[in-house]
């Protein structure tokens, strides 16, 4: 077996440095690396080219990097929800390329995959497509999307052994298995690092070889964003 | 005149058995609450979600369990979860059967703007481009009319496009409409509500055959 636990989030991010391309997994504050963003806010690395579905919020998620202008580019589907974002978008200060979901996903699974580009029917005939190719097939418009490239990735799962393996619980799931090693070096934090051998090879979502150096993530705020309940009345 | 809820009323009417559908954000979560029960549909969420549930009582709301909306969920029994990536493959790869979302504006051609107003609101699109793009069956849920009394059905859209000649059906709090190879087709008149009020509140083309029926809630 390789292995490919690190001790702690300091050594899981060994090697970030300025100007670099992070891919950051999670869909709002679900399912997002919250070791690795506190990691990379103290850090203080700048001018970081950020791909994540959203933005977080003003004081939490990718937030926390947008407060300190560490941030140079977003791509991203939605980045509402988050002022200080919307502020810095509207002055200018930082540049976001918005891009729909599904290619947002498709980019990185191309990435993972070894393909360098695809063709999708979204955002043919919007402003999506501006200056890029499209094409006709089966009578119908696709516009040709190129897969993401990456100096990291930072996903967070439920479970995860040393093996790299990895194991995710509901909707936190979501763009985390498609930036599994869609970039260079791809870190995995999980909730319980398991002993080898306690997952069932049947069950795991991620296998390992996607993932470089994983850890055990500490005190998960694990924060809800829109607490939504009905009455037992 | 229909309220919120009296839209979502009525687009439940088009959920039939055995139905895939993805709800927008807005009042399509709505339709969910008036879909027969009688039939078996399963709702399906962009963030990785078949099989949503209603919310859950509270105390046992669960982070890691959320919509597209980010509220927290419950599933029901045959749920399942997915990534990014399947989700936008149930989608892009039509699977999914009935695609309800709002709209800021909508041609007679079928064109829709719903997610950027230059200079002012750039949330972004989110699922909305690929959902617009791949649905064969989109209905759109909105208001007739914006906050200052213009149309939101034009002849063009003023707004960055969503989608090209992608939407189906219009339910309004004024009519349910259809866009046809010539315009918005009216096929049903709100309770209360008058052709001649629907004329007048659609800038785009809009055509009226024969007698037009009140809807039926």
């Amino acid at each position: 077996m390789i292995r490919k636990t690190v001790a702690n989030v300091e050594e899981a991010l060994e090697g970030v440095q300025d100007s670099m391309t992070l891919m950051l997994g999670g869909f709002g504050l679900c399912g997002i690396p919250e070791n690795a963003i506190t990691e990379l806010v103290r850090l203080g690395v700048t001018d970081l080219i950020c791909i994540s579905n959203n933005a977080g919020v003003d004081d939490f998620g990718l937030g926390l990097l947008l407060q300190k202008r560490q941030v140079k580019k977003m791509i991203s589907s939605y980045v509402g929800e988050n002022d200080e974002f919307e502020r810095q978008m509207l002055s200018g200060e930082l540049e976001v390329e918005l891009t729909p979901q599904g290619t947002l996903a498709e980019k990185c699974k191309a990435a993972q995959a070894g393909f360098p580009a695809f063709y999708t029917p979204a955002g043919y005939g919007t402003e999506v497509a501006e200056g890029k190719e499209t094409r006709e097939f089966n009578g119908k418009m696709y516009v040709l999307e190129e897969a993401f490239k990456a100096d990291f990735s930072f996903v967070k799962a439920w479970k995860g052994d040393a093996a790299g393996n990895l194991v995710f619980k509901g909707t936190a799931r979501n763009f985390n298995p498609c930036m599994c090693g869609a970039a260079k070096i791809t870190v995995a934090e999980v909730e319980e690092l398991v002993p080898v051998g306690t997952l069932d090879p049947n069950q795991i979502h991620v296998p390992g070889i996607f993932v470089q150096r994983i850890f055990e993530g500490k005190a998960y705020e694990k924060r809800i964003e829109q607490r939504t309940v009905q009455s037992r009345a | 005149m229909l309220d919120k809820n009296g839209i979502a009323k009525r687009i439940a009417k088009e959920v039939k058995d055995g139905y895939y559908v993805n709800l927008g954000i807005g009042i399509p979560t709505l339709v969910a609450n008036f879909v027969r029960e009688d039939i078996s549909v399963e709702f399906q969420s962009e963030n990785g979600v078949l099989g949503m549930g209603p919310f859950p009582f509270e105390g046992e709301e669960d982070a890691d369990i959320i919509n597209a909306g980010k509220q927290t969920i419950t599933t029901l029994a045959g749920a399942s979860f997915f990534d990014s990536a399947t989700s936008f493959a149930m989608i892009r790869g039509q699977h999914v059967d009935l695609t309800i979302l709002g709209a800021m504006e909508v041609s007679d051609k079928g064109d829709i703007a719903n997610w950027k107003i230059p200079g002012k609101m750039v949330k972004g699109m989110g699922g909305a481009m690929d959902l617009v793009a791949s649905a064969e069956n989109i209905i759109v849920a909105m208001m007739h009319t914006n906050k200052a009394g213009k149309s939101k059905l034009l002849k063009k859209c003023s707004l960055p496009l969503t989608g090209v000649a992608c939407v189906k059906k219009i339910v309004t709090n004024l009519a349910v409409l259809e866009i046809t190879a010539n315009g918005f087709k009216l096929l049903e008149r709100a309770p209360g509500v008058s052709v001649e009020d629907i004329r007048k509140a659609t800038e785009g083309n809009l055509i009226i055959e024969g007698t037009v029926p009140e809807m039926q809630l």
